[in-house]
């Protein structure tokens, strides 16, 4: 094992207020530190010092809860492909390096604090849609709804989102249309998703754009930095789904959702 | 207080329809009146609040993380039993419940288990309506494999990532109810305190991540769903923000906190690297399958790089202490072997704390790429995390703390000792026993939320009168009170040590003292120095920043906190119990062979412990457990 010195420039912030790089040396980090583990030691010495420690997201630490959120060098989770922050390693770094810490920067993920955001806009994103409407308990025998191998495969590969956000904040237009895609997606390609399908992708999409995500002009850095490498044929998808649910808005009448019968 | 487990009576495949019947309803109209309170948005939590909101309760749900999608159920990897019995191999609900309590040895409330074999169809059923990609056959129908040497293959799985599918599903039911109205999610949001009124918890005190203020909350009822408490280890497979802060809080304003010593250690986990380290991570345990264990035999060969340690300098221990098993000896046998094999300093890699899980024979024999094949996707994670290849040299691995089977004690109907306040999943104690079986904790989290509290939250219901209490009540500002004069002192003490040193220390000395083996002089140790800990904690910790705004450090600061109190009652706990059963093990209490030794005589209870004010010392209630239908038997291996 070596050790290596750093010197980090990391985003420091306020919320509600302008933000600014900080210049923090990191000495002595253990080449086998994760890259979280580096900010514990950094955070560690900094509260030893009476100043006020980094503030980031983490939580599992294992790569699947998606709730790490730091730009490294520019890239959204750091430079190792399908890895998370949290799966990066310092073995990748070299002794000397200058590493840039940033948050996932979007207008729809506000900052909190340093390198925490708010990503409350994907759960409203799939509030707005992102189900099937079944009552617990009234599910019919699971293999009364047979679904293909190939097509249970896709919807899984849709399904490993962890919901992290590196998507958009690797698109230079902050789209959110490879998560959106993919969760839609996941649904509209099962027979359990049919019945709401066009309600889905269009509450779904307009949510997507209230919330002030930018469009898609396909550039694909989101599937470059997403960690468990989601295809943009997902998008592509989402497309289709989107042009075939405005048309039948447009000549059928509203999907909107309607209360009745209760 | 007496412990009534309201456990029905008649025959045991009959109790839970016999109940629901039973049980009392409420009037549709009459339920929208109700708050219920969910804490914790994991599959107990998320399928909990989605469910009861669908049946009209006005739900509140509150999550610490960003998302209530990023509970640790997430990282469940392996799958779901479920007595389904699609594969025709002799399957049934009756083989589950026996599974699992002798599983359990003999440590779980039968009639809990044969609900929870029960449901199990259900939720299957369920989660595939909800959308949940589980794998398939070519045919469409749904897969199944064999998992924790189940006889049967029950297990339904979605690739390596099952707990993530499941929760994905119950947190889109929970966001189908957010957007139609029936739950308000509060998500970074935690909870510091419960609030009780006449006996009853009546709401809880939160404070808000983002903007500091502490807050209160009535509610008609109030469910724990609040996990494990496997993090006051510090270094265990939990996720880092997982705590014990809710049900320790609950704890100690009344609801009894059961068999605390039941944890359950994983044998294939990558090994501590350093002491910066902050989590350890799994491998599945199919790695035992091609695997061969081994350490030096020579402590001067420790520090040599494997492949130029001769054969005849190996130590295949497993292979030597248990020849008909071999690398496939149970969890627990093979987690101790390899603490002794440390202990005795012949451990490997940094900080000789590491056995060797070596492939080069399978590699000889099946090729590289056949085991590529089997395990690529483990061997990409270890090499990730190690910077090592598992294919030129042999892997480390050490065992770790993964879940714990204590947990609030709850009667038949999932309601603590705490009239109101109910417990769900693992923070609960009681479908487990001793030891849990692979593939069964994502299955009891999403009984408890699915079908069994819709049901049995309406009997304690009934009684109240809906909205009675509200925060205005003189408890709730008691209770906040309290709350933010815990905050301050944390942030008063202005010492020197951070919270992290102070729960490495607590997690190093619970691991050495209460770990994979504990014995009575070990846990006297602990149970004196643990007090100790905590008052240089009180007096010396550094929480900087402020109580107004985010803070991560002063979150840590109050579950380490807890931790430093829930600390003492495990050690206390392992000490009472004078036997060895499932995941506690005590050297005194084993067969000659090293198996553990029950006393069925003695301690056939649930250990349910009551606070008393003092920490030290809890009065110790008992619930007899009786064996009806599974007759108390050796857990034999051989």
């Amino acid at each position: 094992m070596s050790l290596l010195n750093l010197q980090l420039k990391v985003w420091r912030q306020n919320q509600g207020q302008p933000g600014h790089f900080q210049e923090i040396q990191a000495r002595g980090i253990p080449d086998h530190a994760s890259f979280l583990e580096m900010m514990d030691i950094v955070n560690e010495r900094l509260i030893k010092d009476g100043s006020d420690p980094v503030a980031f997201d983490h939580d599992c630490r294992e790569g699947i809860c998606g709730m790490c959120s730091m730009t490294i060098n520019g890239i959204p989770h750091g430079p190792e492909k399908a890895t998370t922050t949290c799966q990066l390693h310092m073995r990748k770094f070299r002794d000397g390096d200058t590493i840039w810490i940033e948050p996932f920067r979007a207008r729809a993920f506000p900052v909190i604090k340093d390198l925490i955001v708010d990503r409350g806009a994907f759960d409203r994103i799939q509030q707005a849609g992102g189900y099937v409407t079944v009552r617990t308990g009234a599910a019919p025998d699971a293999n009364s709804i047979l679904v293909g191998k190939e097509v249970a495969d896709a919807a899984m590969d849709a399904a490993a989102c962890i919901g992290c956000g590196a998507c958009v904040a690797a698109c230079k237009n902050a789209s959110a249309m490879l998560f959106v895609s993919a969760k839609a997606g996941q649904l509209n390609s099962l027979p359990q998703g049919q019945p709401e399908k066009d309600r889905r992708t269009l509450g779904m999409v307009r949510q997507m754009d209230k919330e002030g995500f930018g469009n898609c002009t396909n550039q694909y850095e989101c599937e470059a930095a997403c960690p468990k490498e989601i295809s943009v044929r997902w998008i592509t998808k989402m497309n289709r789904d989107y042009a075939i649910a405005s048309a039948k808005e447009a000549f059928v009448g509203t999907t909107e959702r309607t209360e009745g019968g209760e | 207080m007496s412990l009534d487990s309201k456990t029905p009576s008649g025959p045991m495949a009959l109790r839970w329809s016999k109940h629901k019947q039973d049980s009392k309803l409420i009037n549709p109209k009459n339920k929208r009146k109700y708050t219920v309170i969910v804490v914790g948005s994991g599959l107990a939590g998320a399928s909990a609040a989605a469910t009861l909101s669908e049946l009209g309760y006005q739900v509140k749900c509150f999550c610490f993380q960003d998302s209530p999608r990023r509970a640790h159920s997430i990282a469940a990897q392996g799958g779901i039993n479920a007595a389904k019995n699609y594969q025709n191999d002799g399957d049934s609900v009756h083989r589950l419940f026996y599974d699992t309590v002798k599983g359990g040895d003999f440590r779980a409330r039968e009639s809990n288990v044969h609900r929870l074999a029960e449901e199990s169809v259900n939720i299957i059923d369920q989660c595939a309506a909800q959308g949940v990609p589980f794998a398939r056959e070519y045919g469409g129908g749904l897969a199944n494999r064999s998992f924790g040497g189940a006889q049967v293959s029950r297990t339904f799985y979605a690739r390596g990532q099952t707990g993530q599918q499941l929760l994905l599903g119950a947190y889109s039911s929970l966001n189908k109810e957010i957007a139609r109205g029936g739950v308000k999610m509060y998500s970074r949001t935690e909870m510091l305190d419960v609030v009780v009124v006449d006996g009853h918890a009546k709401g809880i005190i939160t404070r808000d991540l983002v903007t500091g203020a502490i807050e209160s909350h009535a509610g008609d009822t109030v469910l724990l769903c609040t996990g494990g408490y496997g993090n006051v280890f510090y270094l265990s497979t939990n996720a880092m923000g997982c705590n014990v802060t809710a049900t320790w809080r609950a704890h100690r304003k009344g609801a009894y906190f059961a068999n605390p010593c039941y944890t359950q250690i994983h044998p294939t986990c990558i090994p501590v690297s350093g002491d910066y380290q902050s989590k350890l991570t799994l491998m599945s345990e199919s790695l035992r399958n091609d695997g061969r264990i081994w350490v030096p035999k020579k402590k001067e060969d420790c520090g040599k790089p494997a492949t130029q340690i001769a054969e005849e300098d190996r130590d295949y221990f497993l292979e030597r202490k248990y020849p008909s098993f071999g690398n496939l000896a149970p969890r627990d046998i093979s987690s101790r072997a390899a603490k002794e094999a440390c202990d005795a300093g012949l451990g490997v890699g940094p900080g000789g704390r590491g056995v060797y899980l070596d492939f080069a024979e399978a590699i000889g024999q099946f090729g590289q790429k056949t085991i590529a094949e089997r395990y690529g996707n483990l061997f990409e994670m270890y090499e990730k995390i190690t910077g090592e290849s598992g294919y030129k040299q042999p892997m480390r691995i050490y065992p770790a703390v993964h879940y714990t089977m204590g947990g609030l004690w709850v009667d038949y109907n999932l309601m603590s000792s705490l009239p109101g306040l109910h417990v769900l999943g693992e923070a609960n104690f009681s479908d487990h026993g001793a030891n849990r079986l692979g593939a069964s904790a994502l299955m009891q989290g999403l009984a408890d939320g699915y079908f069994v509290i819709p049901t049995t939250i309406a009997p304690y219901l009934v009684t109240q009168k809906p909205g009675a209490v509200t925060t205005s009540h003189p408890e709730f500002q008691k209770a906040l009170e309290d709350a933010r004069a815990r905050t301050n002192r944390l942030l008063n003490v202005k010492g020197k040590r951070s919270v992290d040193s102070f729960h490495r220390e607590l997690g190093l000395l619970v691991w050495d003292k209460c770990g994979m083996a504990r014995d009575k002089a070990g846990l006297n140790e602990a149970l004196k120095r643990i007090p100790e800990l905590r008052e240089e904690f009180w007096s010396n910790v550094v929480v900087p920043g402020s109580g107004s705004a985010a803070n991560p450090e002063l979150e840590k600061a109050g579950r380490v906190a807890d931790f430093m109190e829930f600390g003492e009652l495990l050690c206390l706990d392992a000490r009472e119990r004078e036997e060895s059963c499932g995941g506690h093990f005590r050297t005194e209490h084993q067969y000659p062979d090293g198996e553990a030794k029950r006393d069925d005589e003695n301690y056939c209870y649930a250990a349910a412990w009551e606070y008393t004010g003092d920490l030290s010392k809890p009065t110790l209630n008992k619930e007899q457990l009786t064996f009806e239908e599974v007759h108390l038997q050796v857990r034999s291996y051989k």
